[in-house]
């Protein structure tokens, strides 16, 4: 672990394993807490938000840690917050998943579950063809560096399409990936995307350390 | 994309078959062997736990737990996996599947369970099939091909998926070991039954038995040990014989 790299929150509602991610971020240089509530996030140049699981039971334990607050506040004064997976889904108001819960609301759209001839879950890796401009995009234009590994059968859908950083094919254009301002998220697993995915972390905490000295000076 | 999947046999925490790379420090180190087969191109990793005692047990959870830090690519445990206990030991300490076999033909309900309780993506039902004579379709076999259940494969496939499993791991007894390729007949009609993702084992011997397990037998996922510890063919061998008969893979 490197003592110099950004301190990065992984959020923990109790709801996936995180060993992955947190390993692969420490393995990156990034100097890691796993943070239950607003306490434990305090001073964290930036925050990842993962999960595995429902949409609706992943809020109501957000919010009963006061996570969803942690978000929000990150979101509102501009610093790097990465969803991965179900953690994108939850920036969007709603999800199809669960009708009714309230979603994190940080990118406006809602979450739909997959319309496609394909089998669902989309279990394996598949190719994101980039649209945005964002510091997680490779800069290689090969499939290597954008392939990745999913494991989803939802997928958020913005209101403003230029909000949607990547997309993917799998029997229908679904998107990959989405950004608005310091707020980005993945729907694949970066941290189980073998060197793809690693590169796709890295350039993220790059991105973080970037911010933490422009908003230091 | 179809995915390429080495299973490595693992006893009290070390790999049993030999396996032929070069250069290894550790050639018993399953999470080196794990290391080697990420930095060659698999997809995804299967480790199959053969360890008999329940005391040695825990050097699964220890495994999860190393492969979970060191190795960035989806991996899933199996063997001896018998309640969500087991599954929450091997999950929990990092494994992003669970691989059940004997226990849920026993008790079918531990599927449901299981896949209520973590996700169905979590949850693979490895089923052991061989032809029946009568041509009445596959009988399921427990315990490595020992034990007849009197279940047919193909509709134990259907009911699994009913109950929340999200992959079938399908070995044909008939043709594992045997080198003589995937039994896609027996593919083509689990694949053609289930929503669900396939994953072909047992059989592969040459570089095209990998297409046709899928352009063939309608595979998701194709499974090898030996040709791989063997050093008969390479990860990315086998990737690119797909690749040349049209079997879109991850380069």
């Amino acid at each position: 672990m490197s003592p110099h790299g950004p301190r990065i929150a992984v959020l923990n509602y109790q709801m996936s394993n995180l060993r992955s991610v947190t390993k692969a971020l420490e393995r990156l240089g990034a100097n890691v807490v796993i943070a239950h509530s607003d306490a434990e996030a305090d001073g964290a140049d930036a925050l990842v938000l993962p999960g595995v699981g429902s949409f609706g039971q992943a809020m109501e334990r957000i919010r009963a840690q006061g996570l969803d607050e942690v978000v929000r506040g990150a979101a509102a004064d501009g610093r790097p917050v990465l969803g991965i997976c179900l953690g994108l889904q939850l920036f969007f108001d709603a999800s199809e998943e669960s009708p009714g819960a309230v979603g994190l609301g940080v990118i406006p759209g809602e979450v739909r579950r997959l319309v496609t001839p394909r089998k669902l879950p989309q279990i394996g890796w598949n190719r994101v063809h980039w649209r945005g401009l964002s510091s997680v995009v490779p800069e290689e234009t090969d499939d290597r560096a954008s392939t990745y590994y999913f494991v989803h059968s939802y997928a958020a859908v913005p209101n403003d399409p230029a909000h949607i950083l990547g997309t993917v094919h799998y029997g229908g254009d679904f998107v990959a990936a989405a950004q608005l301002g310091s707020v980005t998220g993945v729907q694949f697993h970066p941290e189980k995307s073998s060197r793809a995915g690693l590169g796709l972390l890295s350039r993220w905490i790059a991105s973080v350390s970037t911010h933490k000295e422009v908003v230091g000076r | 994309m179809i995915r390429v999947i080495p299973c490595l046999d693992v006893h009290a925490g070390r790999v049993v078959k030999g396996v032929n790379f070069v250069d290894l420090r550790d050639a018993g180190d399953p999470v080196e062997l794990a290391s080697r087969y990420d930095a060659e191109g698999a997809d995804e990793l299967v480790f199959l736990d053969i360890t008999a005692t329940h005391e040695a047990r825990g050097t699964i959870v220890q495994l999860a737990e190393r492969t979970a830090a060191e190795v960035f690519i989806p991996f899933t445990i199996g063997g001896g996996i018998r309640s969500e206990d087991d599954m929450y030991a091997v999950l929990s300490a990092g494994a992003d599947k669970v691989s059940i076999n004997s226990a849920a033909v026993r008790d079918p309900d531990v599927i449901t369970r299981g896949a209520a309780r973590f996700g169905s993506q979590c949850i693979v039902v490895a089923i052991d099939a061989k032809r029946r004579a009568d041509g009445s379709g596959w009988e399921v076999y427990l315990s490595g091909g020992r034990t007849e259940t009197g279940i047919e494969a193909v509709a134990w496939a259907k009911e699994a998926a009913e109950r929340g499993a999200g992959e079938i791991l399908l070995t044909s007894m008939d043709r594992d070991g045997t080198k003589d390729g995937f039994d896609t007949d027996l593919l083509a009609r689990v694949s053609a039954a289930v929503p669900i993702p396939v994953i072909a084992s047992g059989g592969a011997g040459t570089l095209a038995h990998f297409a046709d397990a899928v352009t063939t037998g309608h595979a998701d996922a194709v499974l090898a040990a030996s040709v791989f510890h063997d050093g008969v063919f390479s990860i990315s061998e086998v990737k690119q014989a797909m690749a040349t008969a049209g079997v879109e893979v991850r380069q």
